[in-house]
């Protein structure tokens, strides 16, 4: 007993040792013992952890943020859509002393509006969110980007790579339709393929499309099935609104192009990659860290932008079409000037017809009721009455072949 | 005789069954265990971080309770949610209890407790605006009972007449009822842009002195007792006790094992029921699948740890709770992800599992003098 006691006590040294050894170390950042008292503090609740691609875009943003605006970051990872969420704010707020809480999921939203009332001197800041315009809460505000413009650019990479496939009689022009895997047949996805088709549509005019869902945000195998049965079916290009890396494997596989989303997959897939576009969040960090520290007001609704740097295209893949940069350098300046309109009804028509007239339901309400009209000088105004998209019309050229609305 | 020496060489050290141990010397290996547990994850997360072992366990306390000087000045949010969780997850503790003291293997508490808040979800959302408040909350309360009564009834009933596996039906209906979930959120949500049910205003609990999760815990510790006094001094404790220790002698003293069965399985999940309801009616105002966040599985472990005493029950609750929070508090400083708080609270569970081992057994050293004949 006493020998297997000295042992104990032996190892519990040796581990103190080790354990004391490391201090010295802690100067890199972060830790919180060596930072000076009268830095901001700004903290963020993110559903999952830097494992998930959704999150990783999000945490890396603010990391990158934090540091050039020379705040605190302070997180809090894996808090689901509950009252837990509420929770993690009230422990940023009160130990933390967080000035600015940020939260990145959809299903945060009204814990987040909750916790908003109750400490009315904080602001709190939420990404694709879609209540703060009827919320009524002054210091609740929400956020997006206009990636409508970032796909429709993608798009027009993928037109351009179509067109050269019918140019050099690989396909005919009837032959040209592509394929989109969505995760959910709402808004946020229809507002996204649409403005990709109408991209390709720019470009290659007899162009179609077909749709699946796939009822997740991240389910690899469905993806990659619904991606297969997209290309078994006459889909001579692929894109997805989804966040594995299901489609862009599968079109790899079978040599089929592919616009990615969320960042690049030219590594995994160097023959078939494209272009992809994503949102970056820091603009809109830097945006909401800078008028706290002026004592300004944040908006409702911020949209991030091209121009603001929120809407980004990643480099091209190697097999994109010739010229391609050369076009897609006029469109994205076309885009940020105004004179290419994304979602112009001029561009596309519903069941035959040009719209001149359209409700969309943009408040949150029970009854999901259409209540704004969105055209506006013959032009369907997404993203401007709130942040979170709303274009929900389902347009010729584009066949739903499923729906899908929850798990 | 160096020869001799050898051959009745005794090995450096053998297992002996302890005949019995008396309760503080079990105790003490147990208390020992956690502290050599919690010592190997400080070392670990020194390891892992650079902090030093104080600061390790400074930023679990603050990420569990909040800093000390808030605690002087009374402000207690931190405290109520540490109470919360505890809470919840002896909730589903003690609704596993009487089933495992019978020797029943109720490894569906999660999916009781899922349905048991589908039900009181239901209320909310569907006769919500038809009835009173307090006439609301009633029904909630008896539907959430009966809902986990039932899923817990079914298995039971399978068992006692069929002799199915209750441990793998248990699991099964632990998917039922998450698929249930799933598809009543999508029933009410289709076309609404997400899979979220907003926070319902009717049929939440009543917030007693401000706060909020105050009847959560005060309902909890009512349970506790209640599960206490009925397994120690009730007929039907008694009978459970006899049940598990031998059906055979069960039958022989004239006791109805299968009715024992059913009617035990019946109460557990009608406090998983509880558990839901105090998550959906009481707390998050909603309902997912993921409402009760893994914990029906975490309290078997907590069960079987606190020795089916409710009381030690919950002590190993607010280890557990502590553990979770303050290693997702250490993870989120360093930027650690979250398999961290998995390992963490993983090390310690396996230490106080593993030093059962040397509650039942102890460990002889050779001894050179009895060793062989010299």
């Amino acid at each position: 007993m006493k020998k297997l006691f000295a042992l104990l006590l032996a190892a519990l040294m040796v581990f103190g040792m080790v354990a004391c050894g490391q201090t010295g170390d802690n100067t890199d950042g972060t830790g919180e013992a060596n930072k000076p008292a009268e830095q901001m503090k700004v903290g963020f609740i993110f559903q999952h952890d830097e494992q998930s691609t959704y999150d990783k875009n999000f945490i890396d943003a603010a990391v990158e943020a934090c540091k050039k605006m020379n705040v605190q970051m302070v997180q809090k990872t894996q808090i689901p859509e509950s009252q837990k969420c509420y929770d993690a704010a009230v422990e940023l707020i009160e130990t933390e002393g967080c000035e600015i809480i940020f939260a990145d999921s959809f299903g945060h939203e009204s814990f987040l509006i909750e916790a908003a009332k109750k400490y009315p001197d904080v602001q709190f800041c939420h990404a694709t969110g879609t209540q703060a315009h009827t919320a009524g809460v002054k210091n609740f505000h929400n956020a997006f980007a206009s990636i409508y413009q970032g796909r429709y650019a993608a798009g027009v990479v993928a037109g351009l790579k179509l067109k050269e496939m019918i140019d050099s009689g690989k396909i005919t022009a009837a032959q040209a339709k592509m394929g989109y895997v969505g995760a959910f047949t709402f808004a946020e996805v229809m507002s996204g393929y649409t403005s990709f088709y109408l991209g390709a549509k720019s470009i290659v005019p007899e162009v179609t499309m077909d749709v699946k869902f796939t009822g997740s945000w991240y389910d690899e195998t469905k993806e990659k099935q619904a991606a297969q049965a997209l290309i078994d079916g006459g889909c001579v290009l692929i894109s997805q609104h989804a966040d594995s890396m299901g489609a862009p494997t599968a079109c790899e596989t079978a040599k089929i192009p592919n616009v990615s989303y969320n960042g690049s997959t030219a590594a995994a897939c160097p023959e078939t990659f494209l272009i992809s576009s994503r949102i970056n969040w820091a603009p809109y960090f830097e945006y909401m860290i800078t008028q706290v520290k002026n004592g300004k007001e944040i908006d409702t609704d911020w949209t991030g932008t091209i121009e603001t740097g929120s809407v980004v295209l990643t480099e091209m893949g190697k097999n994109v079409a010739a010229g391609t940069q050369e076009k897609l350098d006029e469109v994205l300046k076309g885009l940020k000037d105004g004179s290419i309109n994304v979602f112009d009804t001029k561009n596309f028509t519903v069941k035959g017809e040009t719209l001149t007239s359209y409700k969309a339901n943009v408040d949150e309400d029970a009854d999901r009721a259409a209540d704004t009209e969105v055209i506006e000088n013959g032009i369907f105004q997404e993203s401007k009455f709130r942040s979170g998209p709303y274009f929900d019309l389902e347009i010729d050229g584009i066949t739903l072949l499923d729906r899908n609305y929850g798990e | 005789m160096a020869d001799t020496v050898k051959k009745n060489r005794e090995p450096l050290m053998h297992i002996v069954k302890r005949d019995d141990i008396t309760g503080w010397k079990a105790w003490a290996i147990r208390i020992g265990a956690i502290l050599l547990g919690l010592l190997l994850t400080g070392v670990i997360s020194g390891l892992l971080t650079g902090a030093s072992f104080g600061e390790v366990y400074s930023i679990m306390f603050k990420g569990v309770f909040g800093k000390f000087s808030m605690i002087f000045q009374g402000k207690t949010t931190m405290l109520w949610r540490f109470l919360q969780q505890t809470a919840i997850l002896l909730c589903l503790a003690l609704a596993v209890t009487p089933a495992f003291k019978m020797r029943f293997w109720n490894c569906g508490a999660e999916g009781q407790a899922l349905m048991g808040g589908l039900a009181a979800m239901i209320c909310m959302i569907e006769i919500g605006d038809k009835v009173p408040n307090g006439v609301l909350i009633l029904i909630i309360l008896a539907s959430s009972l009966l809902a986990g009564a039932i899923w817990g009834l079914i298995p039971a009933i399978f068992h006692a007449l069929y002799k199915t596996n209750e441990t793998l039906f248990t699991l099964m209906m632990n998917y039922v009822a998450t698929q249930l979930v799933a598809y009543y959120v999508v029933l009410t949500t289709a076309g609404a842009g997400s899979n979220i049910i907003k926070p319902v205003e009717h049929g939440n609990l009543p917030i007693l002195l401000g706060e909020k999760y105050l009847l959560n815990v005060l309902v909890v510790t009512f349970l506790m007792v209640a599960v206490f006094i009925y397994l120690k001094y009730s007929k039907h404790g008694y009978e459970i006790a006899v049940v598990g220790e031998s059906q055979n002698t069960a039958r022989y003293v004239g006791i109805n094992v299968k009715k024992v069965i059913i009617r035990t399985m019946m109460i557990s999940g009608a406090i998983c029921g509880i558990a839901g309801m105090l998550m959906v009616a009481g707390t998050d105002h909603s309902i997912n699948t993921n409402t009760m966040g893994g914990q029906g599985f975490t309290a078997i472990m907590i069960s079987w740890m606190g020795q089916f005493n409710p009381f030690i029950m919950a002590a190993m609750s607010g280890l557990v709770t502590f553990l979770k929070t303050g290693a997702a508090k250490v993870a989120d400083t360093f930027f650690l992800n979250s398999s961290y708080a998995d390992i963490v609270s993983g090390i310690v569970i396996l230490f106080l599992v593993g030093c059962e081992f040397f509650i039942k057994f102890s460990v002889k050293f050779r001894h050179g003098k009895k060793g062989g004949k010299v």
